[in-house]
């Protein structure tokens, strides 16, 4: 690839979607723009620079973006954040917002769905603790082909066996020839939705819990601090963000502060302290599985 | 350290299942019918069973009922490893007293969070 057609590409990713490209990851770029050559019917990456340059078809710019996500994801992916969810970040809401009964919970960047079924189906087992709640779940992604495959919430044989512990595969799916399908009402419990991280957010509205994980380590610190800053505004003083296990605020942005005691859990960085936030449940208490 | 009874008619399969095991530091038996597997519980129940389905003399499932009726066999956490892989025969390995379930085939990351699930990796 010309070095020129390779930043062209790097400088469109990052502006549209924070996407960081680096020169070693040249390759990246090769093997994954190549495909979107094709389905345009040009007949290499030069000619799809040369259209990018001409920003003529919304289409294609967004296929290009999309091709550059990486969308790796797996079901209660390292299971310890879920846990954590429903032994430590769940009952603190329950008695929180006990009085509107309303909670809305934001996957950030859902990728193929597996987070936010992942939460689907544990808070289906709680379910009983929560009479006459309305929870909403709105789980969201800048890459279309994975949100329509979200959607449908249709997995490989190979998906649904890293992470999802057997008896909620047999409870929550279907066989479908080879493949496996979540179950209707698992899928009415989430809003699906396309949206850009670097988008303002405000319409998307207030949320209690927010799942942002594996997407930052893409973006530049920049990028970083700005998304967060911008998470930070939609969540009440109380609310509690979730990061990958690569990632954190520190040094980053004062937005958020780690959580006491809850790893990969972060809070304002207003907040007061949170250790005692939740009466009765002492830390040996909420320990891990 | 953990030990787990490898129960598969396929040397191959229970090498690879031996490696990724014994990485998972656990260590490892074999067996390759249901009847071996049932004599080697007889002398000292394991921590764990990775059992295949399709075998010649006693089958896996038939295995796992018979071990669930032996003193103490109620203690292992047995996880089919099987090309089985649909719905019926999951439902009826869980009924018989299997606490997960994997289909073949399968990699390092698959058998470690199953395990994991079961509560024998921390
Ligand atoms: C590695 S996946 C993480 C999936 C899931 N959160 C998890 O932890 O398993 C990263 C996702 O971030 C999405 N993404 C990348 N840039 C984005 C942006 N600017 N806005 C929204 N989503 C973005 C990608 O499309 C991809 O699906």
């Amino acid at each position: 690839m010309r070095v020129e057609d390779f930043d062209l590409f790097a400088k469109f990713v990052y502006q549209r979607s924070g996407l960081v490209l680096t020169k070693e990851k040249a390759y990246l770029l090769d093997s994954r723009l190549m495909p979107v050559a094709r389905r345009w019917n040009f007949k290499d990456l030069g000619e799809l620079a040369n259209a990018l340059r001409s920003k003529s078809d919304e289409a294609l710019l967004a296929d290009i973006t999309d091709a550059m996500t990486t969308n790796e994801s797996s079901f209660f992916r390292d299971q310890k954040p879920f846990d954590q969810f429903r032994q430590v970040v769940l009952p603190r809401f329950l008695q929180a917002r006990a009085a509107t009964r309303r909670l809305r919970i934001w996957s950030a960047a859902c990728s193929n769905g597996q987070e936010p079924y992942s939460l689907a189906m544990i808070l289906d087992e709680e379910a009983s603790k929560m009479p006459g709640w309305t929870i909403e779940i709105v789980a969201t992604d800048l890459c279309r082909e994975v949100l329509e495959k979200a959607k449908q919430g249709l997995y490989t044989q190979f998906e649904v066996q890293r992470g999802l512990p057997i008896t909620m595969l047999v409870k929550h799916f279907t066989q479908i020839g080879d493949k496996w399908q979540i179950s209707k009402q698992m899928q009415g419990k989430i809003k699906f939705q396309q949206f850009n991280l670097l988008e303002p957010m405000t319409a998307l509205g207030q949320f209690d819990i927010v799942f942002c994980r594996n997407v930052l380590i893409y973006f530049d610190p920049a990028t970083k601090a700005k998304v967060l800053e911008g998470i930070g505004r939609q969540m009440p003083p109380d609310g509690i963000l979730y990061l990958g296990g690569a990632e954190t605020v520190l040094g980053v942005t004062q937005a958020f502060k780690p959580m006491d005691g809850q790893r990969g859990l972060y809070v304002h960085g207003s907040a007061a302290s949170t250790s005692a936030a939740v009466p009765g449940v002492t830390p040996a208490a909420t320990a891990v599985r | 350290m953990a030990t787990c009874l490898i129960v598969d008619d396929s040397r191959v399969v229970r090498q690879i299942a031996r490696k990724i095991l014994e990485d998972l530091k656990f260590t490892c038996t074999e067996a390759e019918d249901g009847k071996k597997a049932q004599e080697a519980c007889s002398k000292a129940m394991p921590d764990a069973v990775l059992l295949d389905w399709n075998m010649p003399v006693m089958n896996g499932i038939e295995f796992l009922r018979e071990l669930r009726k032996m003193p103490g066999g109620d203690k292992p956490k047995v996880l089919f490893c099987t090309t089985e892989a649909d719905l019926n025969h999951i439902k009826e390995a869980l009924s018989a007293g299997a606490n997960e379930y994997i289909m073949k085939p399968f990699d390092s990351d698959i058998i470690q969070t199953k395990f994991s699930q079961v509560g024998l990796i921390g």
